[in-house]
């Protein structure tokens, strides 16, 4: 028994070797959200695996990737803003880009290494995050939109913002937990900018989150599955694509039903290369692939989320795959696009109106 | 045999090397962290902004003008010291119970309290979720006996029972190592001497197994403290904890006031901790160790 | 143990295993949810057994905690051995203290003074990847070391100094005197701790998430990052394997523990009739 102990511990001191790996493989370190690519569940693409197998027929070279993921925008900022991670490609979302093209941590991409982005819709170009399309390439796209449940909720309360304020779902009502959401639906709801730096606007869309507060159910992220599937809740705001996953699993006496109320966020995920990057063209041409058709196709139809490129929603195996419902939902009015996402998109706010919302969101939550 | 190596240094000295470099030094960071601006320029303005921040609140329709992390930490408090009470309260006579059992059970129970520590925490603390919710497992079970629904989740006792059942095993574990060590014949002693069940464990268990129920108790209210994930899930994300608000300000990049909270929580629980230790010392023991 | 001693311990037992019992049910689920159950199916087992991030994640959580617990069993141990033989009383209050440190701090304080500091210490040194596999290493090191030395040092202290002495007086160098005469004393000591030391290493969120870098994600931080898309029931099922795993290995281990014990008492029984 000892000697197996012994035996054992010489073992473990010698297992952190196997955590180094190393040899000739090149390796490529991708940072994305948990859940956010087609990773052959189901039988379905396996996009990391692929472009390994692809990569080594293609260039004759073994490549390696480091597939790992965040919670948020703000924790992926962190890590990388401390300096002490490499990162070769991540995929936040557009104020961040922003915030982080205009602090110097973004590489210009060299777009000679990524032919497919033709692929991309021409209202994605230009958008404020990127005006020059220098960092980004967009992954997908999304618009907030309201979730409720129609056996609970009168179809003619729906339509807009109020039905979150709706004393009679008082005890019903989910909210999102992170305070720049958050803020967002209130501001929607009143009509003021999302990116003032007014404070006193601040304050009156704090006012309205206090207002909600004693009929709000439960402060949520992906929380909001479980309590919309199996009724827990009826009202809820949260990422269109998310609905069919919600639908899909809704229990018998539960009705889902989903809008879009008249201003809501509009969000671009893109995939940028950090300047922390070891590989630039390793990351370019992993970035292509994730534009080529087979490998978009997958991402779109695992997220669930609108995919900005050609190649996926022209798709007729794609179109097929998400159904006539879905598709009227994710693409609404592809054509001005950038008109409306520009005027309602979230930018990137200075450190000041960040740190007076967060004091303002404690307000809140000790309420 | 005038000095040469000792060896007993020696068998020491990684831990001692280690030890500073990574107990020690991570602590001055903090208070490095905590005493600077962005530009890392001495200030004290998150210790200002932590004792002096206001904020308004309503409770029942009334408004009410309370300092904000102040508040923060005493509600953190109040719910960790009746987590810990309870897990005291429930943990001790499982310990007990375990140190006067046969050799194998004891450590049959003793793997069995635990087995659910390598289930991931986050995932257990899910399972309560589907557990606590309005219409979840615990509402269904009493429905069939025509009882409820009771609405737990999002309350102070779901926050309760989560952090009860997180750090249960914590409480158990001191109990029980420093119980089995009582000898027998201490307590068939005092029995002898007429004492009765609940007496013998008045005058002679529980007092000998004080340093237990003190390391018992740190290691239940320190991380009840100081927790935010069970408050956002069991919570339902209404508790805002210093935990929560540790993070939030992490997330936010405010590291140095991250740092600042944290630092001021640890010199908190130190002094309790140190506290406690000297009171339990100098009075149960007599100043003996 | 009398009856009201069992129904008291079954009441707890019940109360730390619900959780398992709703994965077991839940890890079963057709579809794709945690709180709606529509029916049985093995659906998840299939998709993990697929999912190589998943598996990836647990693999490097393993590595993590078996590491994490041979370096601090080994270390804790010579640390304890060492602290025994303080003599000076500040001494060991101040080595006391600072063991203490890592328990009485907050994990979310140890995490993120951690953080700092290998931060710090990268943009010093201009180290791209100063966070990997290693910091998370040694941070989860510096957590389970106090559970190791806090089980061994009771062993020590109850243990009779007179036995490694003969063996030095009979000519042992004295790590082969510990080796043989003490070692074997304070081993149930070394064993506990480092079972506690991986426990606490599998069991850490907190503290992994503000020490993590890139390219090595364990099951906790894989699970956290799902808070934008959901938890599947996949990771119940993971939960249930490993809950299965954990339970044979113990049973085993007990086999094969009170199999030891067999066969010492039956050596003892025939020294005693020779």
């Amino acid at each position: 028994m000892k000697k197996i102990l012994a035996i054992c511990l010489i073992l473990a001191l010698c297992l952190p070797l196997l955590a180094c790996g190393g040899g000739e493989t090149l390796t490529l370190n991708v940072y994305n959200w948990g859940e956010y690519i087609s990773d052959g569940s189901e039988g379905s693409f396996d996009t990391v695996r692929e472009f390994e197998k692809w990569y080594q027929e293609t260039y004759g070279q073994k490549v390696k990737v480091n597939y790992t993921t965040f919670a948020s925008n703000e924790d992926m900022y962190n890590k990388i803003a401390s300096g002490a991670v490499s990162y070769d490609v991540i995929i936040p979302s557009d104020y961040m880009i922003a915030r982080m093209a205009e602090e110097g941590m973004l590489l210009p991409l060299n777009f000679d290494n990524i032919p497919n982005y033709q692929y991309i819709d021409s209202s994605f170009r230009g958008l404020y995050y990127d005006p020059q399309d220098q960092y980004s390439v967009p992954y997908t796209y999304g618009i907030v939109g309201i979730i409720y449940n129609a056996n609970v909720v009168d179809p003619a309360d729906a339509g807009d913002w109020d039905l979150m304020w709706n004393e009679k779902y008082a005890g019903s009502i989910l909210q999102f937990n992170n305070p720049r959401d958050a803020f967002g639906t209130a501001m929607y709801k009143l009509g003021i900018d999302v990116n003032t730096t007014d404070k006193a606007q601040w304050d009156q869309a704090a006012q309205e989150l206090l207002t909600q507060r004693p009929m709000v159910y439960s402060y949520v992220m992906d929380e909001i599955f479980n309590m919309m599937e199996s009724g827990e809740a009826a009202v809820g705001a949260y990422y269109a694509g998310d609905y069919f996953t919600m639908q899909e699993a809704q229990a018998e006496d539960v009705d889902l039903k989903f809008y879009y109320p008249e201003r809501t966020n509009f969000y671009v995920d893109a995939m940028c290369i950090p300047s922390c990057a070891q590989n630039q063209e390793l990351a370019e041409i992993f970035i292509n692939f994730m534009l080529s058709q087979e490998a978009a196709v997958a991402n779109a139809e695992q997220t669930y989320y609108a995919s900005p490129n050609s190649l996926v929603y022209e798709d007729e195996g794609y179109r097929a795959y998400m159904g006539e419902e879905a598709m009227a939902a994710l693409y609404p009015e592809l054509g001005n696009f950038s008109e409306q996402y520009n005027a309602f998109a979230f930018r990137n706010l200075d450190r000041e109106t960040q740190d007076y919302m967060n004091t303002l969101w404690e307000t809140v939550k000790i309420n | 045999m005038k000095k040469k190596l000792n060896p007993y240094a020696g068998a020491m000295a990684p831990y001692t090397l280690w030890a500073a470099l990574f107990i020690l030094v991570p602590l001055a960071f903090i208070a490095y962290y905590a005493f600077t601006d962005n530009d890392f320029r001495f200030t004290t303005e998150h210790f200002v902004r932590f004792f002096t921040a206001k904020s308004t609140i309503t409770e029942g329709g009334v408004d009410r003008e309370v300092y904000t992390y102040l508040l923060i930490f005493w509600r953190s408090l109040k719910l960790a010291i009746i987590s810990t009470a309870i897990c005291l309260l429930l943990g001790y006579p499982v310990a007990y119970i375990m140190s006067r059992a046969q050799e194998q059970t004891q450590k049959l129970l003793m793997t069995l309290i635990m087995i659910p520590m390598w289930m991931n925490f986050l995932i257990r603390t899910y399972a309560w979720m589907t557990i606590l919710q309005d219409k979840g497992i615990f509402n269904n079970l009493i429905g069939l006996l025509n009882l409820g629904p009771v609405h737990i989740i999002g309350t102070e006792t779901a926050v309760i029972i989560g952090m009860v059942y997180d750090y249960f095993p914590y409480m158990v574990l001191p109990l029980y190592s420093i119980m089995a060590k009582m000898d027998e014949k201490l307590l068939e002693a005092a029995r002898d001497l007429g004492c009765g069940s609940l007496s013998v464990l008045r005058r002679v268990v529980f007092p000998l197994s004080l340093p237990g129920v003190i390391s018992g108790i740190t290691m239940v209210l320190i991380p009840s403290i100081s927790t935010f994930y069970i408050s956002q899930k069991l919570g339902n994300g209404k508790f805002f904890l210093i935990g929560d608000a540790i993070e939030g300000q992490y997330v936010a990049n405010n590291l140095h006031f991250a740092a600042a909270m944290a630092f001021i929580l640890m010199v908190i629980l130190l002094a309790a901790m140190t506290l406690v230790k000297y009171i339990t010392t100098r009075y149960v023991y007599g100043g003996e160790q | 143990m009398k009856l009201s001693a069992k129904i008291y311990t079954g009441i707890i037992l019940a109360f730390l295993f619900a959780p398992i019992v709703v994965m077991l049910i839940y890890s079963f689920n057709e579809a794709k949810s945690l709180s709606v159950y529509s029916g049985f199916s093995l659906r998840w087992y299939k998709e993990l057994l697929r999912d190589r991030n998943t598996l990836n994640a647990v693999k490097n959580t393993l590595i993590l905690a078996f590491s994490a617990m041979a370096i601090s069993t080994i270390m804790g141990t010579a640390a304890a051995v060492g602290i025994n033989k303080i003599r000076r009383r500040w001494y060991r209050t101040v080595m006391n203290t600072v063991t203490d440190i890592p328990m009485t701090n907050p994990d979310i304080i140890t995490g993120i003074s951690l953080m700092l500091m290998f931060v710090f210490m990268g943009r010093l040194f201009g180290a791209a990847n100063s966070l990997s596999f290693w910091t998370m290493l040694i941070a989860h090191v510096t957590f389970c070391l106090p559970y190791v030395i806090l089980q061994v040092l009771p062993k020590l202290q109850q243990m009779d100094d007179s036995l490694r002495e003969a063996a030095m007086d009979l000519g042992c160098p004295p790590f082969k005197a510990f080796i043989k005469a003490e070692l074997p004393e304070i081993m149930p000591g070394i064993i506990t701790g480092a079972i506690m030391a991986f426990t606490m290493s599998l069991d850490d969120f907190v503290i992994s998430h503000f020490t993590a870098g890139a390219g090595f994600e364990t099951l906790p931080i894989r699970i956290y990052s799902m808070t934008k898309k959901t938890v599947t029931p996949e990771m119940y099922a993971l939960a249930t394997i490993i809950f299965f795993v954990t339970m044979s290995l113990l049973i085993i281990s007990n086999l094969v523990d009170n199999d030891d014990n067999r066969r010492l008492k039956e050596s003892k029984k025939k020294q005693k009739e020779k």
